[in-house]
Parts: C-alpha cells; sequence; structure tokens
C-alpha cells in the first residue's frame, strides 16, 4: 500500500537519515524503533505528508502523496506527539470533531466507551493518561481507515489501557489495515516488522 | 540551455564571485557620470533654485527601492513554485538593499522638503506609499531574523513578500486617493513637466548607477549568506 | 465541505463561548482605546466629530490585532491543527473557516459597538449607519489579512509583536477606506464609492487569502 523511496531528512543541519526505502502491505504492523532524535516522529510526518523529504518520495497505491493530497489523507489517521484534543471541550465533542474534520461520521460514545473515558467532562478536568485514551479513541471509530500512522501510542498509558491498544491495532491489521507506529521501549505490540533508525 | 544549473548554489557562487567586481565597477562609473551631469551640467530649476538637485538621488532611490521589492516578490515566487534553495537566498540578500533605498528615498525626500515645503515632513502620497514600503521591507526583514530554520524562513518570507507586492498597488491608490481626500500637497517631488533633458539624463544615469550597484551588493551578500548557512 | 466548513466555524465559536471572558477583553480594548482619545486632546465638539471615524477605525484595528495571535497557536500546541492539516477538506477551505469564526468573534462586535463610541464623538446619527457598515465591510478583510500573519509567525520567537509589524501596513488600505467613506459621507458626498471599494477588498480577500493562509500553515507546521 504505502511505499517510500530514498527518503532523507534534515532537521536544524543535522541529517536524521538517508536513503531509507520500504514498503509496508495490507495487514502490516510497522514499528520504527530508534534512540531520542533518531528521527521517528519525522519520519511519521513525512509518512503522513506534514513534512516534505529533503529527497526521495513517499507514494500510496503507487501515487505520490503530494499529488494525491486529500484523497491521500482521507485514507490515514495520524495520531501526533500532542494528543490533539481541546481542553475546553468534552472527549466526545473532541471526537466528533476531529472524526468530522477527517470525512467520517461516527457513533463517539462508542469509541470513548471502548477506551474507557468519561464522555461528557471536560477534557481539562482529566488526568494526561486519561487525555491520551481521549485521543486514541478516534481508533476505537476509525476501522474503516486503511493506514494509521501512531507517534509513541503506548506513552503515559497503563497496562490496561496499553492492552487495548494493542487489541486495537491487532484487529486492525487482522481486517487488512496497515499500522506504522513508533515507540522506544520493547513492550508493546507486537510488530510484524521493525524499522530500526540509527540517529 | 539549462538555467536551473545555476539554481543550485555550488555552480552559482563562483559566478556570483565574478561578476560582482565588474557590476561594482559599472555602478560607480555610472554614479560618477550621473553626479556629474547632474550637479555641474544640468540647469539650475527657475522656481526651486539649487535645491531641486537632490531629486537626483531621491528619486532613482525611490524607483529602485519599488523595483526592488517587485524582483524580490518574482525570486521568493520562484522560490515556491521551484523548491530552489537560491531563490530564497537571493530574496533575503535583497530586502536590506530595498529598505535601503527606501530609507534613502525617505531621507532625501524629507530634507527637500524643509526648504521647499518649509517642513520635514509632508503626508504626500508618495512620501507615505514609501513609508508603508519600508514597514514591509522590515516586516520582511524581521520575520526571516526570528525564524531559525533557513527553509522555513525563506518560504515564509517569500510568501510574505507576494502577499506585500500583491497589496503594493492597492496601498499606492488607497494612499493617492486619501491624499486628495485631504487635499495635501499639491507640488509633488517630481514634475514632469518642467523636466528637461539633461536633468532625465542625470536621472537615469544614476538610476542605472543604483541598479548595478544592487545587484553587486546582492551578488556579495547572497555569497555571504552561502558560506553562513554551508557552516 | 460546507459540513467541514461549518464544523469548524461551530467547533471555534464554541471554544470561545467556554473562554467567553476573552472576546469581553478585546472588545474592552477597543472601547477604553477609543475613550482614551477624547482624554488625551481635549473634548472640543468639532475635533472629536473630526477624528471619530480614523479613532474608531484605528481602535478596530488593534483589537482586531489583539486576537489574532491566537488564532493557530492554542491549536497548534494542542496538536489539532495538524488534524486539520491532514483532514478531508482542503486546507485553504479550513483556513476560511477559521478566519470566519475570528470574525464572528472579534470583528462583528466592533461592528456593533461602534455606534456606541460614535455617540461619545458626538458624531452626527445619519453617519452612525455608514461607519457600522464600513466595520462591517471592513473587519472581515482584517481577519483574512491578520490571519496569513498569525499563520506565518505560528510558534516563532516573538510572535506577538512581529505580528503587527506584518500585518499592520497591509491594514492600510482597509483604514483608509473605511475611516474615509465616513469622512466622505459627513463632507456630505457620500461613502458610497468607498464602501463599494471595501467590498471589493472584501471580495479580492476571500478569493485569495485562504489560498495564502493555507500555504503559510504548511510552511509553518513542516
Amino acid at each position: 500500500m504505502l511505499e517510500a523511496s530514498g527518503l532523507q531528512c534534515a532537521r536544524q543541519g543535522r541529517t536524521l537519515f538517508r536513503s531509507l526505502t520500504f514498503s509496508v502491505a495490507a495487514g502490516e504492523r510497522l514499528r520504527i524503533a530508534g534512540a531520542n532524535g533518531s528521527g521517528k516522529t519525522s519520519l511519521l510526518r513525512i509518512l503522513c505528508g506534514l513534512l516534505a523529504p529533503n529527497e526521495g518520495e513517499v507514494r500510496w497505491k503507487g501515487a505520490p502523496i503530494g499529488t494525491l493530497k486529500e484523497e491521500y489523507t482521507k485514507e490515514i489517521v495520524y495520531l501526533g506527539h500532542a494528543p490533539a484534543v481541546k481542553d475546553d471541550l468534552t472527549p466526545a465533542e473532541n471526537l466528533e470533531i476531529s472524526c468530522k474534520l477527517a470525512g467520517l461520521t461516527v457513533k463517539a460514545d462508542a469509541g470513548l466507551a471502548r477506551l474507557g473515558v468519561p464522555a461528557d467532562v471536560p477534557v481539562r478536568k482529566l488526568s494526561q493518561g486519561q487525555r491520551r485514551r481521549a485521543a486514541l479513541a478516534r481508533l476505537a471509530v476509525s476501522e474503516s481507515v486503511p493506514l494509521w500512522l501512531l507517534d509513541e501510542p503506548y506513552a503515559a498509558l497503563d497496562t490496561q489501557a496499553a492492552a487495548t491498544v494493542d487489541a486495537l491495532i491487532a484487529a486492525h491489521a487482522a481486517r487488512g489495515g496497515a499500522v506504522i507506529f513508533t515507540t522506544h521501549q520493547e513492550t508493546g505490540a507486537g510488530a510484524s516488522r521493525v524499522l530500526e533508525l540509527h540517529g | 540551455m539549462n538555467w536551473f544549473w545555476y539554481a543550485s548554489p555550488q555552480t552559482f557562487d563562483p559566478l556570483a564571485g565574478r561578476m560582482a567586481p565588474w557590476f561594482a565597477l559599472a555602478a560607480a562609473l555610472l554614479a560618477a557620470a550621473g553626479l556629474y551631469v547632474g550637479f555641474f551640467v544640468a540647469p539650475t530649476d527657475a522656481q526651486q533654485g539649487e535645491v531641486y538637485r537632490i531629486i537626483f538621488i531621491h528619486v532613482p532611490a525611490a524607483w529602485l527601492s519599488m523595483f526592488i521589492y517587485l524582483v524580490m516578490a518574482f525570486w521568493a515566487a520562484l522560490g515556491l513554485a521551484f523548491n530552489t534553495r537560491l531563490s530564497g537566498m537571493m530574496a533575503s540578500a535583497l530586502a536590506p538593499t530595498g529598505a535601503l533605498f527606501t530609507f534613502i528615498a525617505l531621507w532625501t525626500g524629507s530634507l527637500w522638503g524643509r526648504p521647499t515645503w518649509g517642513t520635514y515632513w509632508v503626508w504626500d502620497a508618495r512620501l507615505t506609499s514609501e513609508l508603508v514600503l519600508l514597514f514591509l521591507y522590515l516586516g520582511f526583514i524581521a520575520l526571516q531574523a526570528a525564524i531559525d530554520d533557513p527553509r522555513r524562513a525563506d518560504r515564509a518570507g517569500a510568501l510574505l513578500a507576494i502577499v506585500g507586492a500583491v497589496n503594493i498597488p492597492i496601498i499606492h491608490y488607497s494612499v493617492v486617493w486619501w491624499n486628495t481626500l485631504h487635499q495635501g500637497a499639491s507640488v509633488s517631488v517630481t514634475r514632469g513637466a518642467s523636466m528637461q533633458s539633461q536633468m532625465l539624463i542625470a536621472m537615469l544615469l544614476m538610476a542605472l548607477g543604483f541598479w548595478m550597484y544592487s545587484i553587486a551588493v546582492t551578488l556579495v551578500r547572497v555569497r555571504c549568506i552561502m558560506r553562513e548557512r554551508e557552516a | 465541505m460546507v459540513e467541514a466548513v461549518l464544523c469548524v466555524v461551530r467547533r471555534d465559536l464554541l471554544l470561545a463561548w467556554r473562554r467567553r471572558s476573552d472576546i469581553a477583553t478585546a472588545l474592552l480594548f477597543f472601547i477604553i482605546v477609543a475613550s482614551l482619545f477624547p482624554l488625551g486632546i481635549g473634548f472640543e465638539p468639532n475635533l472629536l466629530r473630526a477624528i471619530a471615524p480614523g479613532v474608531i477605525w484605528v481602535a478596530a484595528l488593534l483589537s482586531s490585532m489583539l486576537s489574532l495571535s491566537r488564532l493557530f497557536a492554542a491549536d497548534h500546541a494542542d496538536g489539532t491543527l495538524e488534524q486539520m492539516l491532514l483532514g478531508a477538506s482542503p486546507l485553504g477551505v479550513i483556513a476560511a473557516a477559521k478566519a470566519a469564526a475570528h470574525w464572528i468573534v472579534s470583528g462583528l462586535p466592533l461592528a456593533l459597538i461602534a455606534p456606541l463610541i460614535a455617540l461619545q464623538y458626538d458624531l452626527p446619527a445619519a453617519l452612525t449607519p455608514v461607519l457600522a457598515l464600513s466595520l462591517l465591510l471592513g473587519t472581515p478583510v482584517l481577519s483574512l489579512i491578520g490571519a496569513i500573519g498569525a499563520a506565518l509567525t505560528l510558534g516563532v520567537r516573538g510572535g506577538g509583536i512581529l505580528l503587527s509589524l506584518l500585518v499592520l501596513p497591509l491594514y492600510v488600505p482597509v483604514l483608509i477606506l473605511g475611516a474615509g467613506s465616513v469622512e466622505m459621507a459627513s463632507a456630505g458626498m457620500g461613502g458610497d464609492g468607498q464602501l463599494l471599494l471595501l467590498a471589493a477588498l472584501l471580495v479580492a480577500s476571500c478569493a485569495f487569502a485562504p489560498w495564502a493562509i493555507a500555504s503559510a500553515l504548511r510552511i509553518s507546521m513542516e
């Protein structure tokens, strides 16, 4: 589904990686590993099109993502470092809005219940871990989106929530979706493949 | 001929180094000729006396200040469209020279205004437009200075330059209209009617001299920027 | 696409409503700035009447600019801006919706409250509708142009002050036409021409600014 060829990325005058080539097929779970500052987040941002690589290109089903634009972003879910939830809205409002922007109509409550997040309390009053869960609830309602790009999905989660995320990722791969995620710890989902970045 | 061959800093650098002295020489010769014609050949103005001779600096500086902004926007647009690194560097290298000419135009305009209008500053349409232009240049320079990542600085500056260039005509015409609404000074710095041919020649020579100077200085500055970024 | 616009506008209005003290602050700023001028230059009625359009317009410019730095900054900090860049609708559409929400929160109230300030300045009643109309037409342009600056200065050192340096020179035509329309009307010449030009500026910036805001956001988010 996704092919990256000859990717090179330099940030602040330092080359993070060069001539990085790989592809991800349906049903794969690719873990991107590497030390802090090795470019895991930059690579994910390149893969979802937020960052342009200095060299190389990313193709989705054969077409460069730069030319696909919204055709491509409709096919992905990207959850970044920041949880992307507004403090002044409730988890339910947050989830409904982010799904509507992504072009999905969903039942927010079911997704939130799956992650065990209260639906109608302002996010401001939630703990750090609950905020992460409120953000990850997006996965529970994104079965129809083929490619998931997750930056540190396990950060700040307790074992129970981490197990839920594991199950979501495994189920997505089983139904033919692809997942690319970063973690710096060995724990976490069984990845079908690991891509190691050396700084 | 492949123009993009010169778009790479590595190939452009030696070319710029070889060309800069020639443009500097041309600038010196043209400016010397322009000043000679302006100060010794051109006749004394019947109404204003000798003081009018400041227009030989004022008017070319004002022309160049606007021209350089357009050139800057042109490089900026090229940079955004083709993603060439050199374009962004050219735009950043042009900005200080443009701001300098805008400032000279304002300064000489105000010096000319004192004996002519009896005041250093008049809200004349041209002077006001120049002032806004100076703000646009300073905004461009400040934006680029505030951004650490050179790539983002180039692209952000480029977009600002394009937005500014689109706005300049609107700003200019609104200022002209505002000026007539408030019945500003009826004397304008350049009065085409009473212009004699020697005056025009001096002004054109000076404008060409300033132009060559801008090119020389920009080439030198672009080489500095290249070295800064390589380091 | 229309759904996405409505969604963003509703979201921003909801957020503004939950932080309604911020709206009140910007409005209060407008009123205070406009009230300071008589204190600075005296209350001679003819003088006040003469400067009223200009003062009210400058105060509107400053007040609308103050809230600009918040337009994208919060969404940038919590990551929701990235989600908008990756949304299903073109970024320009989202950008236009954000600017529209900014106008509803920061421009529209100014146009509504300006007649009150006009009373303070003893502006003839016949001019008040012209003033309000000029603000109604002009403040959306301020939001649209300002959003370009806000997007460019996203996460930049000293962003707020830099933003004003970038944006205020671009506001010049709006200021001139807005204040000028009232002055023309007060001179008995009718401000229609200026109001039409303001409307033309509004149409032009609606057409071009969203594109520029979207490119600026892409540049700043890399």
